[in-house]
């Protein structure tokens, strides 16, 4: 049982400063933004909620919202139940396992845009190994700056391939963890390989668990630098996901206003769809 | 058991593949990479190397980039081990919904936040300096940091804290020399996070910095764009990065796998 401790308050104290200050006045500035009208040299006029309005009516917001929204449908439900795979295939014991962590773990250690980077050069039909491969020894005709769907396998393959180790890490440190009695008891009762799945492994990764589905939904629904640099968003919109979007109205077309309006509007949507997770993942916990 | 192994080493084939691309490209000269596919360098180069470890505007970059990722990763540690401590002992006035708050830091879209953080950064004259990098990815660090150890302090038993008063424990005294001791794999892994979100962090890093302290993530970019797109350079300078973050992996790899099993039992 946790005791109550009002002077628990100075142990957060430190964290709270932090992370406000880099917080609390950002985000100040952008409501700002959100509700005024600039022509430059710091003059700007009220302009009320006209922007949200706008942004909530606008085809192109609908259209961004829906893409980063498939996005992040797709790679969850590869990357979780991949990654949990992996995990329980992994060897527990010897020689391949640090072997196993360090090489599963390099991708997640490249910079972003190194990654973007990376896959576009990979992937270019004529000189990129993959594209090489699928266009010259295949026979498929796989061009992903030309094609809309090729764009899209590349994003989703570049992404499973950079974020499927985190899920991999975590679901391999909580299967780690559950002692060998388990499996004695469960080997005893004659229990399934999937109920042992079912009833010992899920249950015991389910604190690990929580953490990456919820990590994989807040930076995939950020996800900004390494699509940008693969794809830039194209061909024509196909691969312009919320936040590349957002920059383009930002910083393309310095429409401060709008940009700030529309990153409310995504934040708020990221915020509540996070807690929605939050809460049905720890539910239990709370009883 | 031989057919479970399959699963791994397969992944472990297409994780490689793009970065044995990269490591090869590197030995490439630019003329080669840009005149056709060839899976091994056919006129081997270590010519971009030199490059960048000649020109102090590309080592800098690296020396940048490990700078303002240890201060990050020290100061998220450092702040989080006693809220984290607080969130997993104690009850107090609103400690569920700041623990929720903090997390929600990992969510605003960082590519609109970028320039109210220039302005902040630029106010407060940090700008262009390793401490403001490190400052801002303490955002995203510093709830990822303090979740992680709540977890890991939460499987602590608190006899172990109430033994130590008892035999007459400091608190501080008690939380440098027994309680870190018992989380150190937590306080591992915690780290490793920072240093990774930290370390591949661009667009915060990017817009903090001009001169000195340019992260080399940055540095590529803008090379790229400026002397043509020298391909081979630009694969070494990325071969380049993955080092660091590799011996980072190499010491924390038994605490990865280890470090989560502490607690969760």
């Amino acid at each position: 049982m946790k005791t109550e401790n009002q002077k628990a308050w100075f142990f957060v104290l430190p964290v709270l400063l932090l992370v406000a200050f880099n917080a609390l006045i950002p985000m100040m500035t952008v409501v700002n933004y959100s509700v005024q009208e600039t022509f430059g040299d710091n003059v700007f006029f009220w302009q009320g909620l006209d922007w949200f309005q706008q942004i909530l009516r606008s085809d192109r917001f609908h259209a961004a919202l829906g893409r980063q929204f498939m996005f992040t449908f797709l790679i969850l439900i590869i990357e979780v139940p991949l990654g949990i795979a992996i995990a329980l295939s992994m060897p527990r014991s010897g020689f391949w396992v640090p072997v196993c962590l360090v090489t599963m773990a390099l991708p997640m250690l490249i910079p972003w845009n190194v990654v973007g980077a990376m896959w576009n050069i990979f992937t270019l039909p004529d000189i990129g190994l993959l594209g090489y491969f699928l266009n010259h020894t295949l026979g498929i005709n796989y061009d992903m700056t030309q094609d809309p769907i090729a764009a899209w396998v590349t994003i989703i393959t570049m992404d499973v391939w950079h974020w499927t180790s985190l899920v991999v890490l975590l679901s391999y440190a909580g299967l780690v963890s559950i002692p060998d009695a388990y499996y004695q008891a469960a080997k005893i009762d004659g229990a399934s390989n999937w109920a042992v799945f079912r009833f010992i492994q899920l249950p015991k990764m389910k604190t690990v668990l929580t953490i990456a589905i919820l990590l994989r939904f807040m930076d995939s629904f950020n996800i900004y630098t390494e699509p940008f640099v693969l794809t830039g968003g194209g061909p024509g919109n196909s691969t312009t996901l919320l936040s590349i979007d957002l920059v383009k109205i930002a910083l393309g077309q310095f429409d401060l206003g709008p940009a700030a309006a529309m990153s409310l509007i995504y934040f708020a949507i990221t915020l509540l769809v996070s807690w929605l997770f939050y809460t049905v993942m720890t539910k239990d916990d709370q009883n | 058991m031989q057919k479970r192994t399959i699963v791994p080493i397969v992944y472990i084939l297409f994780l490689m593949l793009p970065i044995y691309w990269l490591v090869a490209m590197s030995f490439k000269t630019t003329n080669e990479i840009l005149s056709g596919f060839s899976l091994f360098p056919q006129t081997f180069t270590l010519e971009n190397y030199a490059t960048i470890f000649t020109d102090p505007s590309w080592y800098w970059g690296y020396i940048n980039s490990i700078i303002y990722v240890s201060i990050n990763t020290v100061i998220s540690v450092a702040v989080a081990l006693p809220a984290a401590y607080a969130f997993s002992r104690y009850r107090f006035l609103g400690d569920k919904q700041l623990f929720f708050w903090l997390l929600t830091n990992r969510m605003a879209p960082a590519a609109v936040f970028a320039l109210p953080f220039f302005q902040l950064y630029s106010a407060v004259g940090l700008f262009d300096t390793h401490l403001a990098v490190a400052m801002a990815h303490c955002l995203f660090n510093i709830p990822l940091a303090v979740w992680i150890l709540e977890g890991f302090m939460g499987g602590i038993p608190k006899e172990l804290d109430e033994t130590a008063y008892v035999d007459g424990y400091s608190f501080p005294r008690f939380f440098a020399t027994i309680f870190i001791p018992s989380i150190k794999a937590g306080v591992g892994v915690a780290a490793f996070f920072c240093f990774m979100f930290s370390w591949v962090e661009l667009l915060l890093a990017k817009t903090l910095t001009a001169v000195a302290a340019k992260p080399i993530a940055a540095t590529m970019t803008k090379t790229a764009s400026s002397a043509g797109y020298e391909l081979g350079l630009l694969a070494a300078a990325g071969t380049l990065t993955i080092i660091p973050g590799a011996i980072v992996i190499y010491f924390v790899r038994n605490y990865i796998a280890k470090g989560f099993a502490m607690g969760r039992v």
